[in-house]
């Protein structure tokens, strides 16, 4: 096999971003698939695509429309979900259609050839800068970083929110904390994995992690282990294959998924329920 | 020396347009252990969310362990409040197993920043003991029992060292077996360490036989309060319920 591809800069970069983005979607996703937000994270990731393409629109830079459109669709979504005033399917359903109608909307209007739109939208691993490697290192050390500190609280907020605030835990900021890690993140990976695809590298690799274990530890470990596995197959498979990188990463996310489901302990818990337990 | 570890004056607590609680005030003395009945939608819940402070008062005041609630200190009383809810649908697949969840109880007063000790785990493990669940402590929390949750729930509540304990409908949704498991788990817990305690239930066959008070309320409000045996009359109950209820066997033993 030729391996002289590894040789140019623009794949060295395309391996560092697959391993950073891998990383760290992976991470925010163990917290959404825990807290069976997942929807939440679906709608965060639209608005982060829209925000990048007013951003595009009006001239500035798309990462800063980024970021500001998922902050500002987590802190809509977090206390429609939480005050249970409106089904949450449905008005977080409303925002996700209000975000995909706003980001064509910002596409129709833009002037010219939409090559750095349609970027965002599949994403384009391959032609990845220098900067946007930083953003998202510095994104990953934050992610991480954090889990490291908080730990605990994490834990006790995905696990057991009603507890964790019964106990004298902030679960509030925590919850919220996790909804703008997951904004943050998917705008740090915009560029690279795009915003149609990102939100697959954020559910996917965790949801796989959740068939295969009941530890929130091994989970994370074996969460970040499918997303950088996903993101290199993913772009060996592009380069042999000659197709889309994004596109590659996603699938073999979602057969990484398919395995692990087929292949899970868990799929006997409810067979196992039924059997009364020692004790 | 007065010993008041709870009191409210007055609250009135609502949700949208519903009143929750209408103008209720209690006074609870440290070492009490209280039940507190009747009919759902009565408010009893809500007075225990007055208590740890996740109930909001539009009007009142409450003081509990010596500080009145004012929203900025009710995240440092909770540390100190013991908070049992009744029986929930956890997913099998949780990713958090019986001994980390009773762990939860300590994180409050370890803060942030901080990591559970040895001296802690070792802690979790004792109590795990004491409630018997010691053989299911790496137990994955969705694959338990009602009963069983509930065990784990106390003893989670139990590491937190609580100063006031509060039991929300702990033996609703379990077995028979298991709600006399969970009773006398309960009073021995009382008997044990004298925690100042709150029994909410709707269901006057579990009410713990130490109970000393008991509040009746009906309609957001506290309707009578007394001693077991003047509360546990035929002629109450049924005017507390609106139907006619005979005083079931099981708590007769608290009459006498």
């Amino acid at each position: 096999m030729d391996l002289s591809i590894f040789q140019y800069h623009f794949m060295q970069n395309a391996i560092l971003a697959g391993l950073l983005g891998g990383i760290t979607c992976s991470v925010v996703g163990v917290f959404v698939v825990t807290m069976h937000l997942s929807f939440i994270g679906v709608c965060i990731a639209h608005a982060a695509f829209a925000g990048a393409l007013l951003g595009l629109w009006l001239g500035f830079n798309p990462l800063i429309g980024a970021l500001l459109f998922s902050l500002a669709s987590a802190a809509i979504i977090g206390p429609v979900a939480d005050r249970g005033e409106l089904n949450p399917d449905t008005s977080i359903g409303i925002v996700f259609s209000l975000m995909l109608g706003l980001a064509f909307l910002f596409m129709g209007l833009m002037q010219g050839a939409r090559t750095e739109a349609l970027n965002l939208f599949w994403g384009s691993i391959l032609t990845v800068t220098q900067q946007d490697l930083i953003f998202l290192a510095a994104i990953t050390g934050v992610i991480v970083g954090l889990v490291v500190v908080f730990y605990k609280e994490i834990q006790a907020v995905i696990c057991h929110r009603e507890v964790a605030l019964a106990v004298g835990i902030p679960a509030t900021i925590v919850f919220y904390g996790l909804l703008f890690s997951t904004g943050v993140t998917i705008t740090a990976s915009l560029q690279s994995i795009g915003g149609l695809l990102i939100y697959c590298l954020i559910l996917n690799p965790a949801a796989a992690a959740y068939q295969l274990t009941y530890s929130l530890k091994r989970m994370l470990l074996i969460a970040v282990a499918f997303g950088v596995i996903s993101c290199w197959a993913g772009l060996a498979a592009s380069y042999l294959l000659a197709i889309p990188s994004g596109a590659a990463i996603v699938i073999t996310s979602a057969i990484i998924f398919g395995l692990a489901t087929a292949f899970s302990p868990k799929r006997k818990v409810k067979r196992w329920q039924q059997v009364p337990l020692a004790g | 020396m007065d010993n008041t570890v709870i009191s409210i004056q007055d609250a009135v607590v609502s949700y949208r347009e519903d009143v929750a609680l209408q103008g209720v005030s209690l006074e609870v003395k440290s070492g009490e252990f209280i039940g507190i009945i009747g009919p759902n939608g009565a408010g009893k819940t809500t007075l225990l969310t007055v208590i740890n402070g996740l109930g909001k008062l539009v009007h009142g005041q409450a003081w509990v362990l010596g500080s009145r609630l004012n929203g900025r200190n009710s995240i440092n009383l909770r540390k100190r409040i013991g908070y049992v809810a009744q029986v929930e649908n956890i997913d099998p697949r949780l990713p958090i197993n019986v001994r980390e969840t009773v762990m939860v109880g300590c994180y409050g007063r370890l803060g942030l920043f901080r990591r559970p000790t040895r001296a802690q785990w070792q802690t979790v493990d004792e109590v795990l003991e004491m409630v018997g669940m010691a053989h299911l402590s790496r137990r994955p929390i969705g694959h338990l029992s009602g009963g069983e949750y509930q065990r784990a729930a106390i003893a989670r509540a139990l590491v937190q060292q609580p100063e006031i304990f509060l039991l929300d409908e702990p033996t609703a949704s379990i077995d028979k077996k298991a709600q006399r498991e969970i009773l006398s788990l309960i009073q021995l817990i009382h008997k044990e360490y004298h925690t100042t305690t709150l029994f909410v239930t709707h269901d006057l066959r579990t009410l713990p036989s130490i109970c000393q008070r008991l509040i009746l309320m009906k309609d957001g409000k506290i309707w009578q309060q007394g001693s077991p045996e003047s509360m546990l009359r035929e002629e109450v109950l049924s005017q507390l319920y609106g139907a006619p209820v005979p005083v079931p066997a099981e708590i007769t033993s608290l009459q006498t």
